[in-house]
């Protein structure tokens, strides 16, 4: 299995000379198994460009997997080109929004409304499915089983894990480890934190023992002070999940948007020197590059 | 009451709308950027219309939890804070319960019962040593055990009205009459939409049969018994029925009392009633 990140920014899209190095595109992740099997997670800005690089191997059988429906994340979809050709297949994955009840077909045909976009639903040629995936339910594409689990954010969120060829990534989406609402001297303290604990545990464990883990690093540790419930993690968040999960690789994404190239190798510099013995290797997502496991 | 009208008191029920004061509170709080979350939690908490539609959400098979989730708390770990905020913002607009209904029943005072009881059924639950988190669930199930009656009255307010009437005229308990005028009683309706909800077996057991402890040994059921009957002497609201039922054996095993002497051993209970009444008065 391998991927390449062809969007690591978060909340929106960023070019510029500031970010060159790492990208100014919001998520998208290419997954390819080793039988070529195309699993995309999320479709932000970043899915244009893999789509231009998936003209040359029409027709496409892609399986798009979006963690969450906010903008940043769904916000390419019209513009993948695969699903204007026809023959190709497009399967997109997602969860039921439970305060509307609407299903992922929503984030693309919300989008193709003639207020917003030139081309309307009917008129896409590929051939477009959608799936509805459940929490702890998994779904195969090929030889891959993807299988997602929900994690805190505003909106419903899934993170998924990617199981194949004896190789295993997991991707949080956005996500923000819960924190307890109460102060340790209110009566609910407790019995939340072991609410909290519980779901930590089950979370750590849906992430075990991967090969790569893709987190959510919006902030420092500083900036978070002013950003709790925005539903977001940090690096040291990021760090602490990977070291209970065993993870191998840890990669931090969802570079927060003010966020220059040299600001994030200076974050970077700081991250290595500060936990020096972290069982895993620390690794910021960067667009365009290969990552074979 | 034949299926047709079970599964059309169903489809009203969604769009049941919560007390007033915490439609009140919720929009209030969910338009501050800075409002705590364990204000909003305790709101949507002491709302028996906005807990049922959390509980609902969670439990549905979408999440194929392999527990099911009793307390609003654990929902909010579950699903985040902002989807609980936007469920119970979604029960607020569909406005607030109308304290005139047609059928005479006084909602807070309903409120008032099913708060007093809910704290009351954690406080014993509390005294019983049941673990912490099932203290917790003996709230949920206090604050839901006559759900079913605030639904006769916001939907069937004619029949429930001589249910009511008859009940307090004959001194008869409510659940009875309610069968003669509607067909089912407070306690047969809970169990339906609890069931049709996706609730925990044991919300569902205290709910349906928080009048006939014959059924079977429910710790849980067993404390909203209990501080039912305490919510009705202390004349904290009585939910249309006054009757205090007497104390069976095992209730009196269970608690190492009767009722007099719970009462003595709770000791000053008013501390109780005047929180509840914050989450009442507008």
């Amino acid at each position: 299995m391998k991927f390449k990140f062809w969007g690591v920014r978060g909340s929106i899209s960023t070019p510029g000379p500031n970010t060159l190095k790492y990208g100014g595109n919001t998520t998208c992740i290419e997954i390819r198994t080793d039988d070529n099997d195309l699993i995309i997670l999320d479709a932000g800005t970043g899915i244009h460009a893999l789509a231009q690089s998936l003209l040359k191997e029409m027709p496409v059988n892609a399986h798009i997997f979006i963690t969450h429906t906010h903008w940043d994340h769904i916000q390419g979809l019209p513009f993948f080109i695969p699903i204007f050709i026809p023959n190709n297949q497009i399967t997109i994955y997602g969860g039921i929004d439970p305060v509307t009840n609407e299903t992922i077909n929503r984030a693309l045909s919300v989008q193709l409304q003639y207020s917003f976009f030139p081309i309307r639903e009917a008129q896409l040629n590929a051939r477009i499915n959608y799936t509805t995936v459940k929490p702890g339910e998994p779904v195969k594409v090929g030889s891959a089983t993807i299988t997602p689990i929900v994690l805190s954010h505003p909106v419903l969120n899934f993170g998924y894990r990617i199981d194949c060829d004896g190789q295993s990534i997991f991707f949080t989406g956005d996500y923000e480890p819960q924190l307890n609402i109460y102060d340790p001297e209110d009566d609910e303290y407790a019995e939340f934190q072991a609410f909290v604990d519980a779901k930590w545990n089950e979370v750590v464990l849906a992430m075990k023992d991967v090969d790569a883990l893709i987190v959510d690093s919006s902030y420092t540790s500083e900036e978070y002070v002013s950003k709790q419930g925005w539903g977001h993690g940090t690096y040291d968040s990021g760090i602490k999940l990977a070291t209970a999960a065993n993870a191998k690789k840890l990669f931090f994404t969802h570079h927060e948007p003010t966020r220059s190239d040299a600001s994030l190798d200076a974050i970077y510099q700081s991250l290595l020197q500060k936990h020096p013995g972290t069982s895993c290797e620390l690794l910021l997502a960067q667009e365009g590059v290969d990552i074979s496991l | 009451m034949p299926n047709s009208k079970n599964e059309k008191l169903i489809v009203l029920v969604e769009k049941m709308p919560a007390f007033p004061r915490s439609v009140q509170q919720v929009v209030q709080l969910t338009s501050d950027i800075n409002a705590s979350a364990k204000d909003i939690v305790r709101v949507i908490e002491c709302d028996p219309v906005m807990t049922v539609k959390v509980l609902k959400a969670i439990n549905s098979s979408f999440y194929g939890l392999p527990q099911k989730v009793t307390s609003v708390q654990r929902a909010v770990v579950h699903i985040g804070l902002n989807t609980i905020k936007n469920i119970a913002l979604g029960v607020a607009a569909m406005g607030m319960l109308n304290a005139n209904n047609k059928a005479n029943f006084n909602t807070s005072n309903f409120l008032l019962h099913s708060l007093t009881t809910a704290s009351i059924s954690k406080m014993l639950a509390e005294r019983i040593s049941l673990p912490s988190i099932e203290c917790g669930d003996c709230f949920v199930a206090g604050l839901l055990h006559d759900f079913g009656k605030v639904v006769f009255a916001e939907f069937m307010p004619n029949e429930f009205k001589l249910a009511l009437e008859k009940s307090k005229e004959q001194r008869l308990p409510l659940h009875q009459t309610e069968l003669e005028f509607i067909g089912i009683s407070h306690t047969q309706a809970g169990k339906m939409l609890a069931e049709k909800w996706g609730l925990s077996e044991m919300l569902i057991d205290a709910i349906a049969h928080h009048h006939n402890l014959d059924h079977n040994q429910n710790a849980l059921r067993d404390c909203v018994f209990v501080a039912n009957q305490i919510s009705k002497h202390k004349q904290f609201g009585d939910s249309g029925n006054s009757l205090i039922a007497d104390f069976p054996n095992p209730i009196v095993a269970r608690f190492g009392q009767d009722l007099p002497g719970i009462c003595e051993a709770l000791g000053d209970l008013e501390a109780i009633k005047t929180e509840a009444q914050s989450f009442i008065n507008l």
